[in-house]
Order: C-alpha cells, then sequence, then structure tokens
C-alpha cells in the first residue's frame, strides 16, 4: 500500500489539474488556491448563507463510509445536495481484513449503478488511492479520511478558515497541539500549511503523540506548551485519537489535560488576536478548556459551516477540469484531423 | 475592433426616463443587476432612479446550463440579494441580451430566493435576431444586429466596443 501512498500524480489529469482529490501531497500552490477562491464564491460574504446552485445537477455522489463518521458525513452530504447533485450513502462496516477483492466487487457494483463520484473514508491508510486506481475513467474518488494517512478536506477547510480570519497564510505562525503521531488530519494540514507558505509551524505535545523525527515534516517541535504558544497566530488543538492508539502513550486524560490542555492562561501567551482551531469531536477539558472552546477566539463552529463551501468546492473543480479535459481532448482531436486533411 | 460611437450614459438616462413612466415604479421596486457588466448598468439606474433599496447583484456563472461542457468559470463570486424576493417587484437589469439564455439563469437564480411579484427586464443593447430562448426585453437601449460581437467595458467610463464581423475578415 505505501508505494501508492507515495504516487500523488494519480490525483492530477493530463492537463495537472485535480481529478480525484486523495492527498494534498503532490499538490501545487495553484490548486490550493483555486480551491480556497472557488469556496469563497459559494459564501454570501454578509451572511455567510451557503446557497444551493445547480451545477452537479443531473451527477451521482456515492458516500462510503466504512468507518463511521457523523461530521464528515453530514457535511459531505450537505455539500452535495447543495450542488442539487443526486446523493446516495451507504456505511460499510467491514474489517481491514476484507480489502482487497471484495473491496474491488463493492467498487464495481456500485460503478454500475453509475455513480459520477465516490466519497470515501477507511479505516485502512489508502484506501482511496485503492478505489483511484480501478474505477472507471469518467468517476472521481474524494478521501473523506484513510487511516492514519490523509484526510485532505479537512486540512482544506481548515486553511479556509485560517484565510477568512487572519488573511495570507504565508504571513502566519501556527501552532498544532496534541496528537501528531495518529492524526491523518495534522499530516494533512501540515502539508497544506507547507504549501502555502506558512511563516512557521509548529508541532507541540508529549513525544510519545509525535513522529520520531518531526522536524523532517518541515516543522518546529516544542514539549512545552507554553514555550510553543508564544506569539503564534492560529492554534490548532487535534482531539486524543483514542480508537487509533494501540497502547498506552499518556498516563491520563487528566494528566494530558493539565500538560497541554489549551486553558484561558495559555491562550493569552499566543497573539492577542489568535484564533483557536479544532477539527472535532472535541474533549472538553481533555485537550480543550470550554471556557476556551465556547470563548471569543474559538472559530470551531466556523470550521464546520466552511467545511460545506470547501467540500463543495473540490468537487465542482474536480468535475469541472473533467469537463475542460474533455473540451480540450475535442479540440485537438479536430486540429489533428484538420492537419491530416492538410497533409493529404 | 472599433470604439462605438454612442453615449452610454444618455442612454441608460433615457432608459431611467422610460422606466419613470412604468407601471412598475409605484409598487416599490427592487433592482438586481447581473455581474459583471450588468451591474455596471444597473448601479447607474438605480442611482439616477434612487430606489431606497440597495441594489442587489447576481452572478450567473453557476446556473449556466453548459456547465458540463465548460466548467466553472474561476472569475465567480456570490450573489448577493440583500432583501426577500418574495412577492416583490423586480427590474433585472443586464448589459446585453442576445441568446437569452443568461437571462433563463438569472430567472432561475430569482426564483431560488423565492417567488417574486413581476419581473420587469431591461437591457443596455440588444441583439436582435439571434435569440434561443423566448425572451424580449421590457425596456431597451439600443438594438443592433446580432452578428455584431462587442464589448462593453467599464465601470468608469461605461463604453461599447463593436467587431463587425465583415470588417474583421478584411
Amino acid at each position: 500500500m505505501s508505494a501508492r501512498l507515495t504516487a500523488p500524480n494519480l490525483q492530477l489529469n493530463e492537463l495537472g489539474k485535480i481529478k480525484h482529490f486523495l492527498t494534498i501531497e503532490g499538490l501545487k500552490q495553484h490548486h490550493l488556491l483555486e480551491i480556497l477562491d472557488t469556496a469563497e464564491s459559494f459564501i454570501n460574504p454578509k451572511t455567510n448563507e451557503i446557497k444551493k446552485v445547480p451545477i452537479l445537477r443531473g451527477k451521482t455522489i456515492m458516500n462510503l463510509f466504512f468507518e463511521p463518521s457523523t461530521r464528515t458525513r453530514t457535511t459531505f452530504e450537505i455539500a452535495e445536495k447543495r450542488l442539487s447533485a443526486d446523493v446516495a450513502s451507504l456505511d460499510i462496516a467491514t474489517s481491514a481484513t476484507k480489502k482487497g477483492e471484495s473491496l474491488l466487487d463493492t467498487l464495481w457494483n456500485l460503478q454500475a449503478m453509475q455513480a459520477d463520484m465516490f466519497v470515501i473514508r477507511h479505516a485502512e491508510s489508502g484506501a482511496a488511492h485503492f478505489f483511484a486506481e480501478h474505477v472507471a475513467p469518467h468517476v472521481h474518488v474524494m478521501n473523506a479520511g484513510d487511516g492514519q494517512h490523509a484526510h485532505p478536506t479537512q486540512a482544506m477547510l481548515d486553511m479556509f478558515t485560517i484565510r477568512k480570519h487572519k488573511g495570507d497564510i504565508f504571513d502566519l505562525k501556527v501552532a498544532i497541539v496534541g496528537d501528531v503521531l495518529h492524526s491523518r488530519v495534522v499530516r494533512s494540514q501540515i502539508q497544506a500549511l507547507s504549501i502555502l507558505e506558512a511563516r512557521e509551524i509548529r508541532v507541540i505535545g508529549p513525544k510519545t503523540l509525535m513522529p520520531t523525527h518531526p522536524e523532517a515534516m518541515g516543522v518546529h517541535y516544542y514539549d512545552d506548551i507554553e514555550e510553543g504558544l508564544r506569539d503564534v497566530d492560529v492554534i490548532i488543538m487535534v482531539r486524543l485519537q483514542n480508537e487509533r492508539m494501540k497502547s498506552a502513550l499518556i498516563p491520563s486524560e487528566k494528566e494530558f489535560f493539565k500538560l497541554y490542555g489549551l486553558t484561558t492562561k495559555r491562550l493569552a501567551l499566543a497573539k492577542p488576536d489568535a484564533i483557536v482551531m479544532h477539527p472535532g469531536p472535541i474533549n472538553r477539558g481533555v485537550e480543550i478548556d470550554s471556557e476556551v472552546a465556547d470563548g471569543p477566539q474559538s472559530v470551531i463552529l466556523q470550521q464546520v459551516t466552511y467545511g460545506i463551501a470547501v467540500r463543495m468546492a473540490i468537487m465542482s473543480i474536480m468535475m469541472s477540469n473533467a469537463a475542460q479535459l474533455a473540451q480540450h481532448q475535442s479540440e485537438q482531436a479536430s486540429l489533428e484531423l484538420e492537419n491530416e486533411e492538410e497533409q493529404a | 475592433m472599433s470604439q462605438l460611437n454612442i453615449d452610454v450614459n444618455a442612454l441608460i438616462e433615457q432608459m431611467g426616463g422610460t422606466l419613470r413612466t412604468m407601471p412598475i415604479m409605484d409598487k416599490s421596486p427592487k433592482m438586481i443587476g447581473i455581474r459583471t457588466a450588468g451591474v455596471w448598468v444597473a448601479q447607474q439606474l438605480h442611482d439616477q432612479l434612487q430606489l431606497p433599496d440597495a441594489l442587489g447583484v447576481i452572478d450567473i456563472n453557476f446556473y449556466r446550463d453548459d456547465f458540463s461542457k465548460v466548467g466553472i468559470n474561476p472569475t465567480v463570486m456570490p450573489s448577493d440579494i440583500p432583501w426577500e424576493v418574495e412577492d416583490q417587484h423586480i427590474i433585472l437589469v443586464d448589459d446585453v441580451l442576445y441568446t437569452g439564455r443568461t437571462i433563463r439563469a438569472a430567472l432561475n437564480e430569482i426564483f431560488d430566493y423565492g417567488r417574486p411579484a413581476s419581473v420587469t427586464l431591461v437591457t443596455l443593447l440588444d441583439r436582435k435576431g439571434c435569440r434561443e430562448l423566448p425572451f424580449q426585453a421590457d425596456v431597451i437601449g439600443m438594438s443592433i444586429e446580432c452578428n455584431k460581437t462587442l464589448k462593453v467595458s467599464g465601470p468608469d467610463p461605461l463604453t461599447v466596443s463593436l467587431t463587425d464581423p465583415e470588417e474583421d475578415s478584411v
């Protein structure tokens, strides 16, 4: 599976535009900016309202959730419906070992139901890549979280939220606090922040919840939260991934909160206008104090709303790119025909 | 490309004058401009008629009927109609009426906001003879042959340049 994860070009078409959205890795700055700008166009700047538009009318999108999720699945469904697509959501409880043959059979059956796009969440890293390799050429695949690998739509909605509140990302110092080791969200966030050239990316947490060499990801590591939060513009709290931890990596949740929980006092170390983000669901009193989560610097609920617009943007860009590619190919074909006629 | 010798401001002045004589003006009408050039024309008309409600703006790119062929226009921006559409008398303004497809898209979008009591269509230029859908404007600044392609630039000054395909081929 790991060989597939290092082949990001699978997600670009012949014109270098996004065809599948599997991971942030391998995308260029212009790809990310196009997503952020397009998402902007779905939101009324005065009311933050996201209106329904008819651009994916007649397209069928299937949400395949092999792993439980309420928030992500719901925002995907709402995004698809706001684009006027026909939507089918399938909860497919399956164990990781059932992959391969049976997963492919599932895929081909669903494809035969005339799906134009699959949105996939799976506990196994690389599941979305696997789908993308095997779908028919006209079908798009979107990763809604695969194992500990990537959660690129969450990362993009986080970038969107940051840009909405703080302006251009290249000016900003961003701190990510918590379980970096198990989090697919953090991996995607760091990639996106790097591509958008954030001024500084810090990761904060106990060594047991960090990869062996966090610096290899282009970030600065702090095990002391108070040092790490100093002067940052953005604080991203990450949930303790109890369900992904295979051994006891922290003494207790209480202990974790004492050492790394975000409190009003610690928040005061960041810039006065710093924003607090969290991909949710939040564990109050474990990684974040209620006072901060509900406080004036928290943009946690805006993240959820922006998640709709960002997913709408990515889906419409993928469909739009397919339309432009088809147009390009038919122009090429007629050019070739003209050339042949001239030569004849 | 040649600059048409049209006084655009005078045309809009005259369109505003026509609108003023119409019954819709007694029904507290609200105005919507179609982005981009339609908004420029609408803004001038809106100022001239001194309508109390803010000018609504719609971007019909998400409502185009050729999305599956051409994809998203990268310059698409959010529409903004800052009042209720339901039961209102709407003056819809665009710069050029040609095939009628833009107006179809605009009406669909307006109806997604609510059911207006009426819609009066106003266009600066009417390219006559090439309609693909049955739309006619209620107020027209000027009519031209549809085989002439033109470009409206603005917003200040608002100008119209015209390309005659026969001139072009010389």
